[in-house]
């Protein structure tokens, strides 16, 4: 066991110290020197609510207003995803159980809350074109079922292959750049939804996005779940 | 103090007790624990800013943006760590500087 708690050399130390307390007195005052009162872009947002397609602000601005930040975030998440699957010596990123043997009583909970935690996912959905809610919150719901159910003992079902997983993490991606770029084939600049259209289109790439970060989370902790010491045995590492 | 001050002064002092462990520590699985703590700092600051509205609904972009900052703060913690474990496999420590950390340093257990 080694020294947990290792430092720095104390002239290390007292450098970082001296540019944090600089770096603190900036940001203090940066953070006094803003105004107490702002009306910030909420009455635009407000103003646009009504042909945005949906009725919660924060969806509209994910989806709608700033949807290209939204597109830029998926495919960052994809991009971490490829990386991680990449930097594992072993095929985990393939939802091999991680415990091998399982704790009766936590299988069958796992057994008894996926179902819910799926049923969760949906209602938050659903729940994000009104209320807090959307597809990012639906998707953590979706990852943290798959992530319970792969600590329970339960490996990736047999349907669902290697390249299905793979599928199951870009498909999101894919959508909500073909739905962009859809958009400005029909006449319209990208990401500017039709409004007629907008509360489907929203509604599509949404559901997929879900679907999306369900896998890519599942993905990313089983490929990083598995133990070092298995990973150096099988990769021969140095000592 | 105004509530908007107490939540971006709060925010900066975890941004700056991140960055200081992210020099100071060298053991890398540290370093990530310490990013994490700067971004919620500049969560916190954002979720501060997003009340300055006035009423009971908050500026909502603001909060998209901590949406999204989530997200990518999660997905770049999740390759910090994939790295960090690839470099233990490879070398068999993770930190950055062997000479201050026992070689075998667990980061798993």
């Amino acid at each position: 066991m080694g020294k947990v708690t290792a430092k720095s050399p104390i002239a290390v130390r007292v450098a970082a110290l001296a540019i944090c307390a600089g770096v603190g007195a900036l940001l203090a005052r940066a953070v006094l020197a803003i105004p107490e009162t702002e009306p910030g872009l909420a009455p635009l947002v407000d103003a646009n609510l009504a042909v945005s397609g949906v009725k919660n602000a924060v969806t509209a601005v994910l989806l709608n207003f700033r949807g290209y930040d939204t597109l830029l975030e998926i495919a960052v998440l994809v991009l971490a995803t490829i990386g991680v699957l990449s930097l594992s010596v072993t095929q985990t990123g393939t939802w091999d159980p991680i415990a091998a043997q399982a704790d009766p009583v936590l299988s069958a909970l796992a057994r008894f809350l996926a179902p819910v935690m799926i049923l969760v996912s949906g209602y938050l959905l659903w729940a994000g074109e009104h209320a807090p809610g959307g597809a990012f919150q639906a998707g953590s719901v979706l990852g943290a079922a798959g992530v319970l159910l792969a600590l329970s003992g339960y490996a990736r079902p047999i349907w669902v292959s290697r390249f299905a997983l793979r599928a199951a993490i870009s498909v999101g991606f894919v959508v909500f750049l073909a739905t962009a770029i859809g958009e400005m084939l029909a006449g319209g600049l990208l990401l500017e939804y039709p409004a007629d259209l907008a509360k489907t289109l929203m509604l599509v790439v949404e559901t997929w996005l879900t679907v999306s970060i369900g896998a890519i989370l599942i993905s990313l902790f089983i490929a990083s779940a598995s133990p070092a010491e298995e990973l150096r045995r099988r990769s021969g590492g140095g000592e | 103090m105004s509530q908007t001050d107490l939540y971006t002064l709060v925010g900066s002092a975890l941004f700056v007790i991140g960055l200081y462990a992210l020099m100071t520590r060298p053991h890398l699985l540290h370093k990530v624990l310490a990013l994490n703590i700067s971004s919620s700092g500049v969560f916190f600051v954002l979720v501060g800013i997003a009340r300055r509205v006035g009423g009971p609904v908050p500026d909502p972009l603001p909060h998209a943006m901590v949406l999204t900052g989530i997200v990518v703060t999660v997905s770049s913690t999740a390759f910090a760590l994939a790295l960090a474990k690839r470099i233990y496999t490879e070398t068999g420590t993770a930190a950055l500087d062997a000479a201050d950390v026992d070689v075998g340093e667990s980061l798993g257990g």
